[in-house]
C-alpha cells in the first residue's frame, strides 16, 4: 500500500559532475538548455511493477540519448491521486521541472495533467490516455506517446469481430480507463453482447463475475483488467471450467504479469501497439539493451516510456524547453526512431499508429508475446474532433 | 437470474466470507485479548502468501507451501510481538496504529527487496483443479469448495480451542481481566506471544489460500485488512463468533450485491447506466451495512457493551 518515499535524483549519463556541468554550460551556449523532467509513477504497492517498468524504460531512453542536459527526478505516487497531485505541485513549484511524465493510471493522470498544463508545464503521458484529455479537455502542452485509452480496446473489438464472435461477454474495472475500454471495444466490434460488467477497481475475486459469464450463454470474453486484477481473473477463469475464446488488450497479458499467470494465459490473443518481437531496428536494439540492463524482457509500459524519453530528447536537441512554442513544435514533429516503427502525432497530440494482434507463447521457460497479425492500421482516436487548442 | 446461478453466488459469497473470517479471527482475537489494534495484520497475510509461493516454487508441493505459510507467518508474528508489539500494550490506540503502520511499510519494502516488484507465481495444486458438479447440477470450483471447508474447520477448531482447552480458558480470562490472570500466576507475556502468533498464522494461511487464485504481490494485504476491520466492527470487536457472523454477512452482501444490483437497476434503467449505477452502489454496500449495524447495535452484533 504505502512505502517510503522514493526519491532519486539522477544525472542522465553517469559522468562526473564537473564534466557534466561543463558540458551542460556548453550546450546552453549554443541555445539548447537543460531540461528537467519530473517522473511521477507508481513504485510501491499494487501495480508497482507497471511503474517500475515505466521508470526503467524512461531512464534507459534518457541514458541512450546521450544528452547530459536532461535531468530526471523520480517520485512515487503510491497509486493515489492526492499524492500524485502533491508531488506534481512540489515538482513544479520547488524543483522547477519543465516537463512532467510517468503516470500509469488514468484517474491520476486526470488529476495531474490539467494541473501541470495550467501551471505552464508540459505533461507528456507515457501510458494513461483518458478520453477527456484527447477531446474537449485537450491542451496544447499535453502530449500522449502511448495511445488514447480506447485504442488497444478498439483493436481487440476489431479482432473479436474478425474471429466471428457473435455474443461476447465484456468486463472492465469501474474507473475512467475501464469505461474507455468497453466503449472502445463496442465501437469496433459493433455486434450483440451477452453481458457487460463493471468490476471494482482493485478487485481480486471474480467468482461472482465468472458465475454470471457461465450463465450468460456467451461465445467469447473480452476483459480489461490491468496488473494484479488480470492475474487474479485469469487464474480463476482457467479454474472455472468455462472454455470460451478470450481476447483482450495487452494490459492483461503483459510481460509484467505473464510470469505470475503462467499456463493460464497460453494462446490468448491480445492487442497492442508493440510487441517484443516487433521487427524494426529501434525495437530490436531497445529489447536487447533493456534485457542487458535489467535482465528481463521489457513490457509495453517500458516501451512507451522509452519512446517518451526519446521524444523528449529529440525535442531537446532542436529547441530550448524555456521557449515553449518552439519546444512544442519540436515535440509535435516526433522526430525520433520509435520502437513502434511508424509514429506520428494527430492534431490533438495523440498518436496515429498501428495496433497488432499478439499471441501469448512460451519461449524456453519464459512466457511472452508474439505478433500474429495487424488489427488496425494508422488508427487515430475518435475524440480529436472535439479538441480545440 | 436462475436458481442455479443464485445458489452458485451464495456459495461464492460464503467462500469470500470464510476467507475474511480467517483474517478477521486473528485480528479480533488480538484486539480482544491484548486490546491492540494491529494494522500490520495485512502484512502477515502477505508474508504467508509469499512464503507459500516461494516454497511451492522450490518444492512443487502445495501442502508444504501451506504449512510454510502457517509457520513463517507465526514466526514473523512472534518476532514482531517480542520486539515491537509488546511495548505497545500500555500505550493508547493512536500509538499502536502509528507503530503497526510503520510495520506495514517495513514489511512491504523488505518483501520488495527480497522478491522484487513483480508478482509471484502460485497456482492451485493439480488435485484441486477444475470444477465438480454439486447436487442440483451446480458446477463449482473444487478449490473454492476446499477453501470453504478449510475455513469452517478452522472456525470449529478455534471454537474448541477457546471453549474446551486450558489455553482457551486463559485466553478468555485474559479478555475479561488482564491483571487478574497475571496475579493468578499465569505467565501473561507467553500467552500474549502465543495469541499473536496464532492470529498471524491464520492470516498467513489465508494469504496462501487466496494467493493461489489471486495475485501474490506486495501490498496485497491492505485491501483485505480494511474488509477485515469492517467484519470485526460488524461482528463486535473481540468476539470470534462475531467475526464468523460478520465475515459471512459481509461476504454474502458484497457478492450478491455485486451481481444482483445491476440486474435490479436493469429492470427500470437502460442497460449500461444500470451497470454503472449498480456497480457503484455495490461497492458501497458493505459500508452501508456496517453503518446500519452500528446504528442499531453500536457494539456490533456480538460485542460486549
Amino acid at each position: 500500500m504505502i512505502s517510503t518515499k522514493t526519491k532519486q535524483t539522477l544525472k542522465a549519463v553517469g559522468a562526473a559532475t564537473a564534466v557534466a556541468l561543463a558540458m551542460t554550460s556548453g550546450a546552453m551556449a549554443d541555445g539548447h538548455g537543460k531540461v528537467k523532467v519530473g517522473l511521477i509513477t507508481t513504485l510501491t504497492g499494487g501495480g508497482a511493477a507497471l511503474g517500475v517498468d515505466i521508470r526503467d524504460g524512461f531512464l534507459l531512453g534518457v541514458q541512450q540519448a546521450g544528452n547530459d542536459g536532461i535531468e530526471v527526478v523520480v517520485e512515487d505516487d503510491q497509486r493515489k491521486p492526492d499524492i500524485a497531485v502533491q508531488l506534481a505541485d512540489k515538482m513544479i513549484q520547488s524543483e522547477n521541472v519543465d516537463i512532467l511524465t510517468g503516470i500509469v493510471w488514468s484517474n491520476l493522470a486526470l488529476a495531474v495533467a490539467p494541473a501541470a498544463t495550467a501551471q505552464g508545464k508540459f505533461y507528456i503521458s507515457p501510458n494513461a490516455g483518458p478520453a477527456q484529455l484527447a477531446g474537449k479537455g485537450c491542451h496544447k502542452n499535453y502530449f500522449n506517446v502511448a495511445w488514447q485509452n480506447d485504442g488497444p480496446h478498439e483493436a481487440a473489438g476489431a479482432h473479436a469481430k474478425e474471429l466471428g464472435f457473435k455474443k461476447p461477454f465484456i468486463l472492465a474495472p469501474n474507473y475512467p480507463a475501464g469505461k474507455d475500454a468497453l466503449t472502445g471495444f463496442k465501437r469496433m466490434y459493433g455486434g450483440e453482447l451477452a453481458g457487460e460488467l463493471y468490476t471494482k477497481l482493485g478487485q481480486t475475486d471474480y467468482a461472482a463475475e465468472l458465475a454470471q459469464i457461465r450463465a450468460a450463454d456467451a461465445d467469447g470474453i473480452f476483459f480489461f483488467l490491468p496488473g494484479g486484477m488480470g492475474i487474479s481473473f485469469l487464474k480463476q477463469y482457467s479454474d472455472s471450467g468455462i472454455e470460451l475464446p478470450v481476447v483482450g488488450p495487452a494490459f492483461s497479458f503483459d510481460q509484467t504479469i505473464l510470469g505470475a499467470v503462467g499456463e493460464a494465459a497460453m494462446g490468448i490473443h491480445n492487442t497492442a501497439q508493440w510487441s517484443p518481437d516487433l521487427d524494426n531496428a529501434a525495437s530490436k536494439a531497445f529489447v536487447e539493451s533493456f534485457k542487458a540492463e535489467y535482465g528481463r524482457i521489457p513490457s509495453i509500459y517500458a516501451q512507451q516510456a522509452f519512446d517518451t524519453a526519446n521524444l523528449i530528447a529529440s525535442a531537446a536537441a532542436k529547441a530550448d524547453v524555456k521557449d515553449m512554442d518552439a519546444f512544442r513544435a519540436a515535440l509535435l514533429e516526433a522526430d525520433f526512431a520509435s520502437t513502434r516503427g511508424d509514429f506520428k502525432f494527430a492534431p490533438n497530440h495523440h498518436p496515429i499508429q498501428d495496433f497488432y494482434v499478439r499471441e501469448v507463447i512460451k519461449d524456453g521457460d519464459v512466457y511472452t508475446n508474439k505478433i500474429i497479425g495487424v488489427a488496425l492500421e494508422d488508427r487515430q482516436d475518435v475524440y480529436g474532433v472535439d479538441c480545440k487548442m | 437470474m436462475t436458481t442455479i446461478l443464485l445458489i452458485e453466488q451464495v456459495l461464492n459469497g460464503l467462500q469470500f466470507g470464510v476467507m475474511l473470517f480467517l483474517m478477521a479471527a486473528g485480528l479480533t482475537l488480538i484486539f480482544g485479548v491484548m486490546g491492540l489494534i494491529n494494522l500490520a495484520h495485512g502484512s502477515l497475510y502477505m508474508i504467508g502468501a509469499f512464503a507459500a509461493a516461494a516454497v511451492a516454487a522450490w518444492t512443487g508441493n502445495f501442502l508444504l507451501a501451506l504449512m510454510a505459510s502457517l509457520i513463517v507467518a507465526a514466526i514473523a508474528g512472534a518476532i514482531i510481538e517480542l520486539t515491537v508489539i509488546r511495548r505497545l500494550y500500555d500505550r493508547d490506540h493512536l500509538d499502536q496504529v502509528l507503530a503497526t503502520f510503520a510495520l506495514i511499510l517495513i514489511f512491504s519494502e523488505a518483501t520488495r527487496w527480497v522478491f522484487g516488484s513483480f508478482p509471484l507465481f502460485l497456482n492451485i495444486p493439480d488435485a484441486l483443479k477444475g470444477t465438480i458438479i454439486l447436487p442440483g447440477g451446480i458446477e463449482y470450483s473444487l478449490y473454492r469448495l476446499t477453501i470453504i471447508l478449510i475455513g469452517l474447520a478452522v472456525a470449529v477448531g478455534l471454537f474448541l480451542l477457546i471453549s474446551k482447552t486450558r489455553v482457551g480458558m486463559r485466553i478468555r480470562a485474559g479478555e475479561n481481566d488482564r491483571e487478574m490472570i497475571g496475579a493468578l500466576g499465569v505467565d501473561i507475556s507467553v500467552l500474549y506471544t502465543m495469541v499473536f502468533a496464532l492470529g498471524a498464522a491464520l492470516a498467513g494461511l489465508s494469504g496462501a489460500l487466496v494467493g493461489a487464485i489471486q495475485s501474490v504481490e506486495v501490498g496485497m494485504g491492505e485491501p483485505v485488512l480494511i474488509l477485515a476491520f469492517v467484519v470485526i466492527v460488524i461482528g463486535g470487536i473481540g468476539s470470534i463468533k462475531g467475526a464468523l457472523a460478520g465475515a459471512i454477512l459481509v461476504g454474502l452482501t458484497d457478492t450478491l450485491g455485486r451481481t444482483m444490483l445491476p440486474v435490479i437497476f436493469g429492470t427500470f434503467m437502460e442497460a449500461s447506466s444500470a451497470t454503472t449505477v449498480g456497480s457503484a452502489l455495490a461497492s458501497m454496500l458493505i459500508y452501508i451495512l456496517m453503518a446500519g449495524v452500528l446504528l442499531f447495535k453500536p457494539t456490533g452484533l456480538f460485542g460486549k457493551a
